[in-house]
C-alpha cells in the first residue's frame, strides 16, 4: 500500500459475540449478532459475476444475503457504499502463518558423526524426514501480527503448511480472525504435503535428491503393505495411510521437479497440485502435461546491478532472461490453460506482493484469471469453497472493500472483513481537505491559506498580498477531525504561529480553533475554504509496450528459441570411420534420413537431401561416455548407506546443464550418468543421448536394459573422507566383501519369498512379501536384467567381486576405472567383462598407484572389450584425444583406438544394434570432424543426434552474436529499471559445480538445480 | 661424412624387463660432440629448418643448419623423418613435491601460514619421484616445482629432470616468489558451512585490508632489501630481497579482471613486473596487459570455461587472443603427474587458433623468457643447452606424440619409466608384443 494514503493501521477489532460455545466466560455475556448492510456497492460476487450497486447483507459472521433490491430489515448497520467495490476476500493457498517459524535446515557434511536412523522418540518412521503425523491443527496458533500484515494485503483466510520434511502430514486452512484458534480453523485437513527436501530430519539419508525421491516411493510402498500386517506398528505409516484421500500438496523448487512429483505421482495414483517455483514457463507445454493444478509464487527476481560491465559478467545470460520472463509466468498458466493458484510464499517481502501481481498482470495476467487464482481455485484446491471463495449466501462474511476494482492502480484496499469482523486498512470517507481557505487569526489578519499535496500527506502555503505581502511555507498535519499547523511569516508578527483547531463544518470546510502567536499571547482563528482544490491533469502516458525476448530450450545460454529438426543429410566425400568391417573408407558418402543411416558408399544421389561438401573430412560415429556425471540434479552420490539400489540417476537427470551443449561440440551424442561411488552398491544409472534442449525424459535413450553402479576401494572405505567417518561400514576391503555376500543374501531370500507367495494357488490367509526396492534392484542384477559397472583400480578387489559374483551367481557386465585391469586381464576375458578405463591417469590417490597408460592396450590385446571413459565434464569434451593416447602408448591402431570411444563402450552398455557404428540402419549419431578424430587438431563441426544437427560450429557463432546482443538489451532494460526506481540486487558469483565420482552433495536442498 | 654410427639405446624394453624404476639413472655427462641428422628442427623460435642437423658438444649446441653435412668422427643420431625440439619447460607445478595426493605423507608442496617467501621449492624436489620419469618420457625436460598455498607462497627453483638429487637439479635456483592475489570477487553464498554472505560493504572492507596489509609488508621488505646489514635478520624479508633487485620473478596467481589491474598496479609500484599465473580474465584486458608489458602463464588450455555464457572454446581460444594482443604468453599444466600432458596443452592452442610453431613458442622459448632462462634453453640455437627432444611425429599431439630420444645438456636420457616396465612385465604374462 502506499504510505501517502491516510492510513490508519490501528487495529480496530469488533469482537462480536463468544460463540465458543464450550468456554466459560468470566463475567457477563457479551453476544453480538454482528448485523451490517453493505449498500450501493459494486459486488463482485466471483470472477465471472457483478453486482452493480447491490447490497451484502452479513450476520453472525455469515453471509445472509447479496444482490439487488434487497430490502434491508430492522436492526442492521447500514454502511453506504456508494462508488466504491467490494471483493471476496483473497486465500493463498501456502502459507506457514500460525506456525513457528521454521527450524534450519540440518545438513550433514563430513565433520560430522554420521545417523543412520530416526532419533525421534516414539514408534514413528526409520526415517526422520518421513513426518505425516505433524498436522498444523493441533500446533496452529493465531499470529495477530502476521494476521494484520496479510490483511492489509487484501487476504482473509490462509491454508498453512509445515514446510518440513518430505512427508509433511496436514495442512490447515483458517482464516485471518483474531479471537481463537477454534473460531478460525475452517478445515484442519486441508491436504497431506510433500516435497524432496528432509529439512529439519536428522538422518542423513537422503543426502541427494534421488535419495530423497526413493525414500517417498519406498514409503509408498511400505504403507501399501503397512495395512496388511501385524509385525509392528508405525505412527507415520499409519498416518500417511489415512491422509491419501485429501488432497496432495507437492512443494517442488523448479519445473524439471514438477515433473520428477508427478512421476512418483503416476507411478502411485496420485495427482498432486504442485506448489512450484516460478519458473513453469520455461516449459508450460510439460506443465500441462502433468494434468495437475498449480500454486505458484510471484517471487520474480530483481533487477541485477550492472552498471559495473566486470561485474555484470557474474550475472548469467540465464539469469537475464529469466528476469526479465518471470513476470510473463502467471500469464504463461493462464494461456495454456493450467488451473493455478497464486501465492505469497518466496516473496522477500509482503509488500512486494501487490507491485508483482500488477507486474504479472502488465505481462498478461488477466484480472479475471488473477481474481480466480486468489479466491475460487484455492478455495476448491482446499476444500474451502462452501466456506470462501465467493460472495453467496451461507458462506462466511470474508470480503473486501475497496475503492475502486482490485487490480487496479492505486485502488486503496480500504476495509477487510473476516467471518464479519471488520479490519480497516485505510479509513474510507476521509475528507480531502485541500483547496484554498480564507483564514482569519483574530489580532493578526486575513491570510490565504493553500493546502495542497495529496491526502493523508498535505502540504501548507500560506500568502499574503498587498504592502506586507508574504509567501510562507508551513506544516500542517491532521488525526481525524482535529488538525494543528505552524509557520513562520517573518513580518507583522514575526516568529512561529501555532495553531490547533477542528473541523467544524463541512460544507464548505471550515475549521476553528486557538492561536499561539510567538510573543506568548492567545488568540482564535477560523479558516474556510473558497476555492477547491484542482488536480492538475495528470496526462496519462501511454504504456509502453513491453518488448520480451524469447523462452529458449533449455534455460541457459546455447538454448534453442526453436528445437532443431530432424534433416535428410548427404555427406559427400568423407573419410567415413565405419567401425564396421568395411573400416575406414576414403571419399565415400553417408546419407542420414528419418534419424538413421539410410545409405553408406560412394556417388549416392543426393534426392532431396541437404548435400554437405565432407572432402578432407571425417565423419564418425558419435563418442558414447561410458562413465559420466553431468547433467545430473543435486547430489550423484547416497553415500549414507553401503547399499542403496534403490536411488535412481533416471530421477533426477538435468537437461539444463551447459555440459551438455560443450560435449556436443565434443562430439558426445551418448553419455552413461552414473551414480557416484560412495558405497559399494550405488544406485540406477541412466544412459541420455545428448538431446539439447529436450526433457529429462525424452534425453533417456529408448529401449536401454538398466544397470547399476557398484564401487570398490578407497572411496567406498571412506579412506579420504577424514577422522570422522569411520563408523559406517565398511572401512576395510574385507569389509566391502561382506557387504556385497549379504546383501545378495538377503536379495536372494527376497526373491525365493515372492516366488513361493507368487506361485500359491491359494492365496487367502498369505500377506505379500514387503516390497523393497533396493533388493528389487539386486534381484533384477541375480536376474541379469540389470547390469552392473562397478568402479574399481586394484586387482585384489576385482577379483574379490569376481569372486563374488561367481559364488553368488550374478555376472558383472563392466569394470569401470579399473586402472589395474591389465593385471586381471585374463580373469576379465574368461567372464566376458568389460573394462572401462582412463587413458592416462594416475598418482591421485593410493589405489592408483600401479596405474598406466598402457592398460587399455594390454586388456584390449588380451582380449577385453575396452573402452575409454571422462567421470569427468572437461574431459568427455575430447574423448577422442583421450583415444589417441591409446595409439601413443601402446601403438594400438587408430581404428581400434577411436572404437575405445564409440563401438565399444555401445557393446559394453548392449546399445550396438543402436549406435556405435556407421552402418545403414543405426541411428544417425554422427559427428563431422575437420581432422583425423583422434588427434589434437581435429575439432567437432558438426555433431548429429537422431538425425538432428544439435552441434554447428558456425551455427554457434552465430549464437554467441545473439547472445551478446540479447545480454546488450537486458542490461540496458535493467539499468533503465534501476533508474526507474526498482529494486536491484548484487550480482552473485557462484562456480558452477561439477561432478565426479566422489562428488557428494554438502546440502542438495540448497541447490537451484 | 662418416661411417660409423653411435648407437643410441634410449629405450629398450629388452633390457628392461627385469628393472625397476630403481635402476633408471641419471645419465653421465657428454663426453663426445654428437650430430642430430636428418630431422625437422623445430628451432622454437618460430623457425622451422627441414631436413636439418644440430649438432651439441659439451652439453652446448654449437651448430644449427639445414642440410646434413657433419664434420668427421662424430657421434651421429639419425632423425631422418623425424621432429626435433627443444625440450619443454612446465612452469608453475608440483611435480617432484607431490607424488600421491591423497597422501598427506607425500605432499610437499604447501607450506602451513599465510606468508611463506622462505620456503623453498628445491629442498623438497625428490628427484627419486616414480612420476618424473613419465613427464620426460613426453619431452618434458625442465620443470619449476612450485610452492602453494597461503598469500605468499614460497620460492621456486627450474630443475631439469634428470638428476640424482636436488643438487643436480638445479637450473636456476630460487629464481621466483608466488603469490595468491586476494580476490574482490565473492562466491554467492557461503555455501560450505551454512556461512553467512558478507555484504558488499564488508568484503569490500576486507579487500581493502588485505591490500593495505601487503601494502605495509611490501614496504618494510622493501626497506629492509635496501639496507646491507640490517639489525636484525627477518627470513622472509630476506627471501624477498631478490624481488626488489630484478634477481627473482614476482608469480601472481590471479584470475578476476579487476584483481589483475589491481596486483599488476601494486607489484609496479614496487618496481616489480610481475608474470601472472593463471589470469582467467586476461582476454578481457589485454589492452590493459600489453601497455603494462605482463607476460603470463596460462591455466592449461584443456579446461571448461568459467562462465556457461562463454564461448564454449573459450580456454582453448585464449591462447590465440593473447597472442594476438602481442603478450608474451607460456602455458602451464595443472598439478604434478598431469605435467606429461603439458605437450598437448599447446597442441590445443594449435588447434583453436594459434600456429604449430607458435604454439611450440608457448611450452620452450616464451616460457623461457618468462622465466628468464632464455640466456640457456628454449630454443635450439647455437651457445644454448643441449637439452633436445626427438619425436617420431608430431610432439604437440597425443596422437603422434612419441619421444624416442632426449638429451639435457647433451646427456642422452635413459626414457624408461616405471609404466613402461609394468606394461613390459604384463605383456609378457599375456604374451602380448609391447610396442
Amino acid at each position: 500500500m502506499k504510505k501517502t494514503l491516510l492510513l490508519i493501521f490501528t487495529l480496530f477489532t469488533f469482537f462480536i459475540a463468544n460463540a465458543q460455545e464450550t468456554y466459560p466466560v468470566n463475567g457477563s455475556f457479551d453476544i453480538r449478532s454482528g448485523q451490517f448492510a453493505f449498500t450501493n456497492a459494486n459486488i463482485v460476487v466471483s470472477a465471472n459475476q457483478m453486482i452493480k450497486a447491490g447490497t451484502l447483507i452479513i450476520k453472525d459472521k455469515k453471509i445472509e444475503s447479496v444482490g439487488t433490491g434487497i430490502a434491508i430489515p430492522k436492526g442492521y448497520v447500514v454502511i453506504d457504499l456508494k462508488g466504491k467495490y467490494i471483493y471476496p476476500s483473497l486465500i493463498d493457498a501456502f502459507s506457514s502463518y500460525g506456525l513457528p517459524d521454521a527450524p534450519r535446515q540440518s545438513f550433514s557434511f563430513r565433520g560430522s558423526q554420521p545417523v543412520f536412523t530416526s532419533t525421534k522418540d516414539g514408534a514413528y518412521a526409520w526415517n526422520e524426514a518421513i513426518r505425516p503425523e505433524m498436522k498444523v491443527n493441533t500446533i496452529f496458533n493465531i499470529d495477530a501480527k502476521k494476521s494484520e500484515e496479510l490483511k492489509k494485503n487484501g487476504f482473509g483466510t490462509v491454508n498453512s503448511i509445515i514446510k518440513d520434511g518430505i512427508a509433511r502430514g496436514t495442512s490447515s486452512a483458517v482464516t485471518l480472525g483474531t479471537e481463537s484458534a477454534n473460531e478460525v480453523m475452517i478445515n484442519p485437513s486441508t491436504a497431506a504435503n510433500y516435497s524432496f527436501n528432509k529439512g529439519t530430519a536428522k538422518t542423513d539419508y537422503p543426502q541427494s535428491l534421488m535419495g530423497a525421491i526413493a525414500l517417498l516411493r519406498q514409503t509408498y510402498l511400505d504403507a501399501s503393505w503397512y495395512k496388511n500386517q501385524n509385525k509392528e506398528y508405525n505412527i507415520s505409516l499409519d498416518e500417511f495411510n489415512k491422509q491419501q484421500s485429501l488432497p496432495q500438496i507437492f512443494e517442488v523448487s523448479n519445473w524439471e521437479d514438477v515433473l520428477r512429483a508427478d512421476k512418483v505421482g503416476d507411478e502411485f495414483g496420485k495427482q498432486y497440485i504442485f506448489k512450484s517455483g516460478g519458473d513453469e514457463y520455461q516449459r508450460i507445454a510439460a506443465m500441462k502435461g502433468t494434468g495437475g493444478k498449480f500454486i505458484i509464487p510471484l517471487n520474480f527476481p530483481k533487477a541485477y546491478d550492472v552498471e559495473d560491465p566486470a561485474d555484470a559478467k557474474s550475472v548469467t545470460y540465464a539469469q537475464m532472461k529469466n528476469w526479465e520472463l518471470a513476470p510473463t509466468n502467471p500469464a504463461a498458466l493462464e494461456k495454456a490453460g493450467i488451473e493455478f493458484a497464486i501465492t505469497t510464499a518466496d516473496l522477500e517481502s509482503s509488500k512486494d506482493f501487490w507491485t508483482n501481481l500488477r507486474t504479472a498482470i502488465d505481462n498478461g495476467l488477466s484480472e479475471q484469471q488473477a481474481l480466480k487464482s486468489l479466491t475460487e481455485i484455492p478455495a476448491k484446491m482446499l476444500g474451502i469453497d462452501a466456506e470462501v471463495g465467493t460472495l453467496s449466501k451461507g458462506k462466511d462474511a470474508n470480503f473486501l472493500i475497496t475503492s475502486d476494482s482490485l487490480f487496479k492502480k492505486g485502488n486503496i484496499i480500504f476495509e477487510n472483513w473476516v467471518q464479519g469482523s471488520r479490519f480497516i486498512v485505510s479509513q474510507m470517507n476521509v475528507k480531502d481537505l485541500r483547496g484554498d481557505y480564507s483564514l482569519i487569526i483574530a489580532g493578526v489578519g486575513n491570510l490565504t491559506m493553500k493546502v495542497g499535496g495529496s491526502v493523508g500527506a498535505y502540504d501548507l502555503n500560506l500568502e499574503r498580498t498587498g504592502t506586507d505581502s508574504v509567501k510562507v511555507k508551513g506544516t500542517l498535519s491532521r488525526n481525524g477531525d482535529l488538525v494543528s499547523m505552524f509557520f513562520d511569516l517573518k513580518k507583522n508578527p514575526k516568529g512561529d504561529i501555532r495553531l490547533t483547531g477542528y473541523l467544524d463544518k463541512s460544507e464548505p470546510i471550515t475549521f476553528k480553533g486557538e492561536a499561539a502567536l510567538a510573543d506568548g499571547s492567545n488568540t482564535n482563528w477560523s479558516a474556510s475554504l473558497v476555492a477547491p482544490f484542482k488536480e492538475k491533469a495528470k496526462k496519462e502516458e501511454p504504456k509502453a509496450k513491453i518488448v520480451l525476448g524469447s523462452v529458449i530450450y533449455p534455460f541457459v545460454a546455447y538454448g534453442y528459441t526453436e528445437a532443431p529438426k530432424q534433416e535428410t543429410v548427404l555427406f559427400k566425400n568423407a573419410t567415413v570411420w565405419t567401425n564396421e568391417k568395411d573400416g575406414i573408407l576414403q571419399n565415400t558418402d553417408v546419407l542420414i534420413e528419418n534419424g538413421k543411416i539410410k545409405a553408406i558408399g560412394k556417388n549416392l544421389a543426393a534426392g532431396s537431401a541437404k548435400v554437405i561438401d565432407a572432402t578432407g573430412k571425417h565423419l564418425t560415429p558419435g563418442i558414447i561416455d561410458e562413465h559420466s556425471h553431468i547433467a545430473i540434479s543435486r547430489g550423484v552420490n547416497e553415500g549414507t548407506q553401503a547399499v542403496t539400489a534403490e536411488v535412481r540417476i533416471g530421477d533426477v537427470v538435468d537437461g539444463e546443464d551447459i555440459n551438455i551443449y560443450r560435449q556436443l561440440a565434443g562430439g558426445v551424442t551418448t553419455s552413461h550418468l552414473l551414480h557416484g561411488s560412495a558405497n559399494p552398491i550405488g544406485g540406477q544409472t541412466q544412459l541420455v543421448k545428448l538431446r539439447w534442449g529436450q526433457t529429462p525424459e525424452q534425453m533417456k535413450f529408448a529401449g536401454w536394459e538398466g544397470f547399476i553402479k557398484f564401487a570398490l576401494g578407497e572411496n567406498v572405505k571412506q579412506s579420504n573422507w577424514g577422522d570422522f567417518n569411520t563408523i559406517r561400514f565398511p572401512q576395510t576391503r574385507m569389509g566391502v566383501e561382506q557387504v556385497y555376500v549379504d546383501a545378495f543374501t538377503r536379495a536372494k531370500e527376497y526373491k525365493a519369498q515372492w516366488e513361493t507367495y507368487n506361485s500359491a494357488k491359494n492365496k487367502s490367509g498369505l500377506t505379500a512379501p514387503r516390497k523393497d526396492l533396493e533388493l528389487d534392484a539386486l534381484v533384477e542384477i541375480l536376474n541379469d536384467t540389470r547390469h552392473i559397472t562397478c568402479h574399481s583400480y586394484v586387482q585384489s578387489e576385482i577379483n574379490m567381486l569376481i569372486h563374488v559374483a561367481d559364488s553368488m551367481g550374478f555376472k558383472i557386465n563392466t569394470f569401470t576405472h579399473i586402472l589395474e585391469g591389465y593385471k586381471v586381464a585374463d580373469k576379465m576375458v574368461a567372464r566376458g567383462i568389460a573394462g572401462s578405463t582412463f587413458a592416462d591417469w594416475w598418482a591421485y590417490k593410493m589405489e592408483v598407484w600401479d596405474a598406466i597408460p598402457y592398460n587399455g592396450k594390454i586388456m584390449h590385446d588380451a582380449g577385453v572389450l575396452v573402452a575409454f571413459n571422462s567421470d569427468d565434464a572437461e574431459m568427455a569434451r575430447r574423448l577422442n584425444q583421450e583415444a589417441g593416447k591409446a595409439v601413443k602408448y601402446g601403438n594400438v591402431s587408430k581404428e581400434e583406438a577411436f572404437k575405445f570411444v564409440t563401438l565399444n563402450p555401445a557393446k559394453m552398455l548392449h546399445i550396438d544394434n543402436k549406435v556405435g557404428s556407421l552402418k545403414v540402419g543405426k541411428d544417425a549419431d554422427l559427428v563431422l570432424w575437420s581432422d583425423e578424430p583422434l588427434s589434437v587438431y581435429a575439432r567437432a563441426e558438426e555433431t548429429y543426434v537422431d538425425g538432428i544437427k544439435y552441434w554447428d560450429i558456425d551455427k554457434d557463432a552465430d549464437q554467441q552474436k545473439t547472445i551478446k546482443s540479447e545480454e546488450a538489451r537486458l542490461i540496458q532494460k535493467m539499468l533503465d529499471s534501476k533508474n526507474g526506481g526498482s529494486k536491484t540486487q548484487r550480482p552473485s558469483f557462484t562456480k558452477p559445480s561439477l561432478n565426479t565420482c566422489d562428488t557428494i552433495e554438502e546440502n542438495y536442498q540448497t541447490q537451484t538445480n | 661424412m662418416r661411417k660409423f654410427i653411435y648407437q643410441f639405446i634410449a629405450l629398450s624394453f629388452a633390457t628392461t624387463a627385469t628393472f625397476a624404476q630403481a635402476t633408471i639413472s641419471p645419465a653421465k655427462p657428454q663426453s663426445g660432440t654428437i650430430a642430430i641428422v636428418g630431422g625437422t628442427i623445430h628451432v622454437g623460435n618460430g623457425q622451422v629448418i627441414q631436413n636439418g642437423t644440430v649438432i651439441f658438444s659439451k652439453g652446448k649446441i654449437i651448430s644449427v643448419k639445414e642440410g646434413n653435412a657433419v664434420p668427421q668422427d662424430i657421434a651421429i643420431v639419425h632423425a631422418e623423418g623425424k621432429q626435433i625440439y627443444p625440450g619443454f619447460i612446465a612452469p608453475n607445478n608440483a611435480l617432484g613435491l607431490v607424488e600421491v595426493q591423497s597422501v598427506r605423507a607425500t605432499r610437499d608442496a604447501q607450506e602451513t601460514g599465510t606468508i611463506n617467501p622462505h620456503v623453498r621449492s628445491l629442498i623438497a624436489y625428490n628427484t627419486e619421484s616414480r612420476i618424473i620419469p613419465t613427464v620426460r618420457s613426453n619431452g618434458t625436460l625442465l620443470s619449476q616445482p612450485t610452492p602453494e598455498g597461503g598469500l605468499v607462497s614460497g620460492t621456486s627453483s627450474i630443475v631439469q629432470l634428470d638428476a640424482w638429487n636436488w643438487e643436480d637439479a638445479a637450473y636456476k635456483k630460487d629464481m621466483a616468489v608466488h603469490f595468491n592475489w586476494p580476490t574482490s570477487k565473492q562466491p554467492a553464498e557461503g555455501r560450505r558451512f551454512g556461512g553467512a554472505t558478507l555484504t558488499e560493504e564488508q568484503q569490500k572492507e576486507r579487500y581493502q585490508k588485505q591490500l593495505t596489509e601487503l601494502n605495509n609488508y611490501f614496504a618494510e621488505a622493501k626497506a629492509y632489501a635496501s639496507t646491507e646489514k640490517p639489525n636484525t635478520f627477518n627470513a622472509r624479508f630476506d627471501a624477498m630481497k631478490g624481488l626488489f633487485n630484478g634477481t627473482k620473478k614476482a608469480m601472481v596467481n590471479v584470475n578476476n579482471q579487476k584483481d589483475i589491474i589491481v596486483a599488476v598496479k601494486f607489484f609496479e609500484s614496487f618496481g616489480i613486473t610481475p608474470v601472472l599465473v593463471g589470469a582467467e580474465d586476461a582476454v578481457e584486458i589485454t589492452g590493459f596487459l600489453k601497455d603494462h608489458n605482463v607476460p603470463i602463464i596460462m591455466y592449461e588450455s584443456q579446461s571448461l570455461p568459467a562462465n556457461d555464457d562463454d564461448d564454449v572454446y573459450l580456454p582453448y581460444k585464449n591462447a590465440k587472443i593473447l597472442h594476438d594482443a602481442g603478450l608474451l604468453i607460456a602455458m602451464s599444466a595443472d598439478g604434478y603427474w598431469q605435467q606429461r600432458n603439458l605437450p598437448f596443452m599447446a597442441g590445443v592452442s594449435a588447434a583453436y587458433g594459434l600456429t604449430k610453431e607458435e604454439a611450440l613458442a608457448t611450452i620452450t622459448s616464451n616460457t623461457a623468457k618468462i622465466l628468464g632462462i632464455d640466456n640457456m634453453t628454449g630454443t635450439l640455437e647455437v651457445g644454448k643447452d643441449a637439452n633436445i627432444i626427438i619425436s617420431e611425429g608430431d610432439a604437440l599431439d597425443m596422437m603422434t606424440n612419441n619421444i624416442t630420444t632426449a638429451f639435457i645438456q647433451g646427456r642422452s636420457i635413459d626414457l624408461n619409466n616405471v609404466q613402461k616396465q609394468l606394461y613390459k612385465k604384463y605383456a609378457e604374462k599375456y604374451g602380448i608384443k609391447a610396442d
